[in-house]
């Protein structure tokens, strides 16, 4: 499991930062340095135009980088908190009302139903600024809300995932979406509705164990991470330094994980054609 | 000679009066009072074992493992290898076997007894073609009307170079479908370690049962102490806030039911222990037997879906 919590640590505090100060005019690329006009990179569906680094974007631009205008939320019900009634350093409700405070959603899986090049779909999109996206109880239920949304409209399901993995405040329930999700998978397959998975930086742990590996299709953007075991785990497991690229979307294209790798700009037509291709529309 | 777990050393030196008083037959009587005071010691040291406890007991050397239980319960064991893509992986053992006058399909990690056999067993940290293997042996105990048992006993899913590029997340994702696309009964037994992902694969199951001081949780508490609390040696604290014992996790609603352990653990008398799980196991498949094929993939699909809270 990787630290997502030191990684959204660092995510809110940036975020934050950039709403209340004035010089949220420039951004700085993660990858090379590039100091960016924040609305040129932000037109440039935040990718850095110097180096093609795809920076980490919030569910609502997601959707609306990818559906047609005219989308619309689907609401996501809010299960109870804190099943376990968790603390560690903090509380488990105090780490969660900091999360709705910073990013202004309930949890970290949104909804939305729209066109995406003229076909509909269900999308879901998994936002790595809350609590690092992990994998709790109300990602599970927005999960199983989307894929049967998708069954009631007879169209597909697609999900961007990004993930540290399961969330360890809700213990094993959270383990217990592996398996809720997959069914909710199943359902959309004994439907004969296309789910498609673009997986996005990062995607590990828990979710890329379950849901994130099960679809028909699988889409990653470039360079995203993605793996089972974070890679400070398999450092310290095998003894060893990681070879150049290691879990990379490209690295799982090569070992056949990932059918292809496309870039955000080519994103909605690539989704738009498959769904034509697959829906036979 | 049992290892001895720190919290056991008030037993432990009782052993070691027990062992002077049988030496000298002039003090029966003493020693007859320090074999009832070390019976009630243990016995009391059990009721009240923390979480992080149950672990060690959980991951105890001597502790029934796959292999032991094969002999004890089952006939007709035939193992059968390989995930027909890349390579047989030993810390998944699976195929049809006889129990109880029914033919089933069974499946589950083995961690080895000796240093030897753990080394190669991998600890019972599976591989990619190990779960590529029980979702092969699963599917064909689906097609040929096999219920499914499978005990689980896993520190994970092994975290390396080579099972990550062969898709170790892919295989685990399938195995777990696997489990919730059959339309057989199947029954599933935490007996030690039920490690993350790399146990639900083999658990997404119509009943769980648990031994009664095995455990269960998303990540090991070492692990979740190093993230949460920035310091392993929190352990203890995690085991309790993640609630991972079968007691916690029975009120969880996430087994079925539990499997009295002998006093002082499974390990000091796995015979009886094992004799137990067999009555278990016989009376879960028993229930699950008088369900349609199609009930029982719909039981495990309501189940698991519950724990999403949707309906």
């Amino acid at each position: 499991m990787t630290s997502w919590l030191t990684r959204s640590r660092q995510r809110l505090t940036g975020f934050i930062a950039r709403r209340e100060t004035p010089d949220n005019l420039w951004t700085k690329c993660k990858s090379c340095g590039a100091m960016l006009y924040t609305k040129e990179f932000e037109a440039n569906l935040s990718v850095c135009p110097e180096c093609g680094h795809h920076e980490r974007i919030r569910a609502a631009e997601r959707f609306g980088q990818v559906l047609d205008e005219g989308w619309t939320p689907i609401a996501v019900a809010s299960p109870s908190d804190d099943p376990l009634n968790f603390k560690d350093q903090k509380r488990y409700p105090d780490r969660l009302k900091a999360a709705r405070a910073a990013t202004g959603e309930p949890d970290a899986m949104l909804l939305a139903k729209g066109h995406i090049r003229g076909h509909q779909a269900v999308v879901g999109v998994q936002d790595f600024a809350f609590m690092g996206g992990s994998m709790g109880i109300a990602v599970g239920n927005a999960f199983v809300t989307g894929a049967r949304a998708a069954i009631a409209a007879h169209c597909p399901f697609v999900l961007f995932t990004a993930a540290g993995g399961a969330r360890m405040q809700e213990g094993i329930l959270s383990l217990m979406q592996m398996p809720a999700t997959t069914v909710a998978i199943q359902e959309l397959k004994d439907a004969r509705l296309p789910y498609i998975v673009v997986l996005t930086d990062p995607t590990t742990g828990g979710v890329t164990a379950s849901y994130a590996m099960l679809g028909d299709v699988h889409i990653s953007e470039p360079n995203a991470l993605i793996g089972f075991a974070g890679a400070r785990v398999i450092e310290s497991t095998i003894r060893q330094k990681l070879p150049e690229g290691f879990q990379r979307a490209e690295y799982l294209l090569e070992h056949g994980m990932v059918d292809i790798v496309v870039k955000r700009h080519d994103l909605a037509d690539t989704l738009g054609r498959l769904i034509g291709l697959l829906m036979r529309a | 000679m049992v290892q001895t777990l720190d919290f056991e050393k008030p037993v432990a030196a009782l052993d070691a009066e027990i062992a002077e008083l049988t030496a000298d037959p002039a003090r029966a009587a003493e020693l007859e009072r320090a074999q009832a005071k070390r019976g009630r010691l243990l016995a009391d040291i059990y009721k009240a074992l923390s979480p992080w406890q149950k672990t060690l007991v959980a991951r105890h050397p001597d502790r029934p493992r796959f292999l032991g239980i094969v002999e004890q319960l089952f006939e007709d064991w035939q193992p059968l290898a390989g995930d027909r893509a890349f390579a047989d992986d030993v810390a998944i053992l699976g195929g049809p076997a006889r129990f109880r006058g029914r033919s089933v399909m069974l499946i589950g990690h083995e961690k080895g007894h000796d240093t030897q056999s753990r080394v190669q067993r991998n600890f019972g940290m599976a591989k990619p073609e190990g779960y590529r293997k029980a979702a092969r042996l699963m599917e064909m105990a689906n097609r040929f009307g096999l219920p499914i048992v499978t005990l689980v006993d896993t520190p994970g899913a092994y975290p390396g170079i080579d099972a990550e590029e062969r898709g170790q997340a892919e295989a685990i994702a399938r195995a777990t479908e696997s489990c919730l696309t059959a339309e057989v009964p199947m029954v599933s037994v935490i007996i030690g370690e039920g490690g993350s992902g790399g146990a639900v694969a083999l658990a997404a199951a119509n009943r769980v049962l648990m031994f009664e001081h095995s455990v269960y949780a998303v990540i090991s508490p070492e692990g979740c102490a190093s993230i949460l609390w920035r310091d392993a040696a929190k352990a203890a604290d995690a085991a309790v806030a993640m609630r991972i014992s079968a007691q916690d996790l029975a009120e969880l609603g996430v087994i079925d039911s539990i499997v009295a352990e002998p006093v002082g653990g499974a390990h000091r008398a796995p015979a009886d222990a094992i004799a137990r799980l067999g009555d278990s196991i016989d009376a879960a498949l028993d229930g699950l037997e008088k369900l349609s094929p199609a009930e029982l993939k719909a039981d495990r699909r309501a189940k698991f879906l519950a724990f999403a809270r949707a309906a």
